[in-house]
This record gives structure tokens, sequence and C-alpha cells, in this order.
């Protein structure tokens, strides 16, 4: 108790060194972070972490069982299996991060909108927010990829849009909490403008509930993007991606379980070390 | 009371499923290009395109598209497939039949596991026990369901060859077998679910282990199982019964990769044929029909929660 008077004091520095000594201490957030760095640097370094060229055919060695040769066994066209999970981990981890990025700038700007100037927009808007959540996300993603068709930047679009009116409702209940405060109502007095307000008064204060938010969606992005790569509707081949490794695969399982139970592992690892991270950060920022 | 917040609650559906109908409408008309052409394709030419369009009445201003499509698909006409050339609603109709099966038989899997689960965790709360069935509920809840259908489809398909891989029965399959061809494809979505519902049993539990009239009755000299069954259950899984009323929705109308997966003629399945062959009709009648399924699941939800819950039915707002 005692030498944590260090933290009572409310400096900026010392504050974010005991939220960091906290978060270390979190071994959730560390294996998770474990997890997600490692297939981070697979996605970064690619080409170079593998043991052979995850494009190339072999069609000499075309479905080979697991071996020293290849870890992993081969594929349909003998592409080295673990080579591909390795290399796979790129798309989908450029597509949903960006996707929700996306979802969480428009998610937050709209929320802090509709609850700093409530009324019949916060009514307009929130119907149509409700509107959209009465319908699983997957069939509004499909019903939006089959009207403006797929590719990597559409299914960022689309996945970026359907997170929008989540966030955004997470993001307008924390604003609904700030605006009624003291601090709003000096910064109105002061002669501030509604955006000034919103963005450098509301927002940092919202801020930690979005991010929360945020990485919790990005572990649901991965999942949404991996679902939709394996119907082909997510990214599209050659990628090497888990998902559609699984598509191509997989009425190949009765004999070469290979080809899809290592990308299946991939694709579990990554959506759980990402969801571990985020149970740990929203145990360190609100414990 | 209760009937006066029901009526509020199915006005609300109503008005969120006229909004929804709208935006259904306008996503099918975010199509680039005109339809016919997208339908026909690219060697068609000029005039079998302006012909389709005209047949298929597309070439008219939106408003009364709109009109005409939401006018007739109340009364059931739910316009016709581009592909098929023939009306939307007995595909809508089979497609749904088959997906109450697959969403009956995983709802009479999950929630009795999952309450079971929650209620354990609870009984054992803080013990080893406890930890194992929150860590694996909610391991199970994020991997995606071709995932867990994947190693599923492994164990007791490939490997143990207890269950058929497909959904696809022979033709006049009896119930049982029919069942037995869903038993995979229903598995996934209770691997999902099983955490979110154990996890709200187990609060509920906890809870009521800890009220005061849990204490009272034990004070009393009641027997363990009888306080078990008539003070503590009986409170605790009143928000666990609401909350599955509110699967209802998903599980008829969520599964769209299981059912693909699996071969099973399902609504899902057939919005992602839709999808796939730009058969907008059918896909804006699909959507449509889970946006319905799920408004009334929820209104379903909240008329078990007003049903069971005293207060609710009370207050009313």
């Amino acid at each position: 108790m005692n030498d944590s008077a260090a933290a009572v004091t409310p400096s900026a520095p010392s504050a974010a060194a005991e939220t960091l000594r906290i978060a270390l201490r979190s071994r959730t957030l560390l294996i998770g972070l474990a997890i997600l760095l490692f297939w981070i640097a697979c996605a970064l370094l690619g080409q170079r972490m593998t043991p052979l060229d995850p494009y190339a055919d072999d069609l000499l060695t075309t479905l080979a069982p697991p071996s020293a040769a290849h870890w992993f066994g081969t594929d349909q066209l003998g592409r080295d299996v673990f080579s591909r999970v390795i290399i796979g981990a790129r798309d989908i981890l450029i597509v949903a991060p960006l996707a929700t990025l996306l979802g969480t700038v428009l998610g937050t700007v709209i929320g802090l909108g509709i609850g700093y100037f409530r009324g019949v927009l916060d009514d307009v808007v929130s119907r149509i927010i409700e509107a959209l959540q009465a319908l699983p996300l997957v069939i509004v993603a499909l019903m939006m990829l089959a009207a403006v068709g797929t590719s990597n930047a559409t299914v960022v679009l689309v996945i970026g849009f359907v997170f929008t009116p989540l966030i955004a409702r997470t993001v307008r209940a924390a604003t609904l909490n700030e605006v009624d405060l003291d601090y709003v109502a000096a910064a109105r007095l002061r002669g501030d403008g509604p955006l000034a307000i919103m963005f450098i008064e509301v927002l940092p204060n919202v801020l930690p509930v979005a991010l929360v938010e945020m990485t919790v969606r990005l572990g649901y992005a991965i999942f949404f993007v991996a679902s939709l790569s394996f119907i082909g509707f997510g990214i599209q081949p050659p990628s090497a991606d888990w998902g559609i490794a699984i598509a191509e695969n997989y009425s190949l399982i009765g004999s070469y379980w290979w080809t899809v139970l290592f990308d299946a592992g991939a694709t579990a690892s990554l959506i759980i070390g990402v969801n571990l991270v985020a149970d740990g950060l929203n145990s360190v920022f609100e414990p | 009371m209760i009937l006066k917040f029901l009526v509020k609650r199915a006005l609300l559906s109503l008005i969120t499923l006229a909004i929804l109908s709208l935006l259904v409408f306008l996503g099918g008309q975010l199509l680039p290009g005109d339809v016919g052409r997208a339908v026909l394709g690219p060697l068609a030419d000029a005039r079998s395109v302006a012909a389709f369009n005209h047949q298929m009445g597309v070439d008219r201003p939106l408003p009364v598209q709109y009109w005409d499509w939401i006018s007739h698909f109340v009364t059931g006409d739910m316009g016709r497939s581009f592909t098929f050339r023939a009306p939307v609603a007995p595909f809508i109709a089979d497609a749904l039949r088959n997906s109450l099966k697959l969403a009956a038989l995983a709802f009479v899997l999950v929630v009795p596991l999952g309450i079971a689960g929650g209620v354990l965790a609870a009984l054992r709360a803080g013990r080893w026990t406890d930890r194992a069935i929150v860590l694996l509920g909610q391991s199970l809840g994020i991997v995606p369901e071709f995932i867990s259908s994947i190693v599923l489809i492994l164990i007791f398909g490939v490997w143990l060859r207890w269950l058929p891989m497909s959904a696809d029965w022979p033709e006049g399959s009896g119930a049982l077998t029919q069942v037995r061809y869903l038993l995979l494809p229903a598995l996934p979505p209770v691997l999902i679910f099983f955490g979110y519902i154990a996890r709200v049993a187990r609060v509920g539990t906890i809870e009521a282990l800890n009220a005061d009239y849990t204490r009272t009755a034990i004070l009393k000299g009641l027997a363990w199982p009888t306080v078990l069954r008539r003070h503590v259950l009986r409170n605790a899984l009143l928000p666990t019964i609401t909350v599955t009323a509110s699967l209802i929705g998903y599980l008829t109308g969520g599964l769209v990769v299981v059912e693909t997966l699996f071969h099973y003629r399902g609504i899902g399945a057939l919005i992602y044929s839709a999808a796939k062959a730009k058969d907008f009709p059918m896909l804006e009648a699909g959507v449509l029909t889970v946006g319905a399924i799920y408004a009334i699941a929820s209104v379903l939800a909240d008329l078990v929660s007003a049903a069971l819950n005293p207060r609710l039915r009370a207050g009313g707002s």
C-alpha cells in the first residue's frame, strides 16, 4: 500500500507507468500478446520465415502426409502446408485490423455526435442502428458484398461499416455520461464550439472505452474475415489465407486431414490470442 | 399491463422491420450497372438486357419499385427469382422449414447444457471446475463455426465414423434419421453459445445463492436439494431463459457458414447462394425474412421475461 504513493499523485507519466506495471502483471495479456506478436512476425517477415516457397507447386509430391521434409504435409498442388500456414497470416492481419480501425473511427465520430447533440438526430440514427442490429452481421455483410463485389478493399469497407453501429452505440453511451459534467459546461461557457468540445474535451474521456471496444471487435473481425474468406466472400485466391485453404481442401478432409487441420488451428490460435489481449486490456483499464 | 407492454414492443419491432426493409431495398440498389447486365452477363445483347430489366420491373423509379416490392411482400408474394425465373416464396418457405429444424435441434442441445454448466460452475464458484467451465465456454465461443465444424467432422465423421459428414439426408428419411444427419451441423452453434448461456446462468445462480431468501431457507432447516430447486434455481434462471429466447433468431437465420459447409438447404445457405448468383429478389426476401424472425424472437424474449418477472409485469415500461 505504502509504495503506491507515487501512483496516487496525479502526474501523467507515473499514472502511465502504473498502468503499464498492472498490464505487465496480467498473464492473460502477456500470453495473448505473445501469440499475436508471433503471427504479426509471420505476417511481416513472410517468406523469409518459411522453410519452403509457399506458392511453389510440386506435382510429384501432392497431398503428402506430414514428414521431416514437409512438417505439415503438402496440399493438392504439392505446396508446403507449413510455409502456407506461416504466410497465411498476412492478408487477414491486414484486412481485419483495417476494418476494425475504420469501424472504430466512424463509430466513434457518430457515437460522439449523437451522444453530444442528442435530440432528433440521436433518435433517427439510433433507430437505424437498431434496424441494422436486427440481423446477423454475416447476412448484412453478404448482402453488401454481393452488391459491391468482393475484394480486400470492399471487405474492409463492409466490415468497417457493419462494426460502425456497434461501436457508435458504445461510444454514444459513454458520451451521454460525459456531456452533463462540469468540464463540458465550462467549455461551453468559454465559448468553445461543439466540434471543439466533442473532439478536444469529450473524446479523450471516451477514448479508453472506444479502444477496449476496438480490441474486442478486432477478435471478432478476424472471426468474420476468416469465415467470409471460407465461403468465398472475403480474401481471394491466390492468397495463402487460412480460410481459403480450408475451403479449397475440406472436401478432402476424409483422407488428407493435414490440408485443413493446421490452418484451422492457426485461425483459432490467432483469434484466441486477440481475445486474450482484449480481456487483458479490459481488466487493466476497468479493474 | 402486460398486454400494453407487448403491444408496444411489437410496434417497435414493426418500425424496426420497416426501416430494415428500406435498408435492404437500398442495399439491393448498390449493384453497379444494371441488373439485367449483371444477371445475363457481358455477352448478352443490349436488347435482351433491356427486355429483362423491363420484365423484372427494375427500370421503374425507386420509390415505385420499393412500394411494389414491400406491399406484395407482406401478402406473401416475395417477387420472382432472377436465377430460377420462378416465385421466391416457395424457396424461402422450404429453406425456413429446414432452418427451423436445425435451430430446434441446436436449441434443445445448447440450453440444457449451458444451464447445467452454468449452475455447476456457480455451485463450485472459485474452484477449478468453475474455472474450467468458464474458460471452456469463453474459448469455444470465439472460435468461428467453420473451424469447430472442421474439427468435429474430423473427430465424429472421419476418425470415429459415428455421424454423417453432410446434412443431406436420403429422400424420405424418418425424423430420427434426420436428427442423426443434423447432429453434426447442430454442434458448432452449440459450442458457440454454450459459454454464453453458462455465463448468464452462472451469474444468476451465484446471485441467488448469496441472496437473503436463500440464507433464510437454509436457516429455517430446509433440505439443500429443496433450497436449490425451489429458491435458488427458480430465481437464478429467469435471465437465462430470456437470453435463450433471443438465441432463436441467430440459430434460425445466422447459420450461413454452417449450412453452407454441411450442404444443408436452410435460409442461411439460400441467402449465401443468392448472394453468389447476385439473385437480388431472393437475397432481399431471404434477408428480410431473417429480420422478421429476429423481430419475432426478440418479442418472444420480452414476452417470456415479462411473464416470468412480476416487477416487469407491473411496471410495463
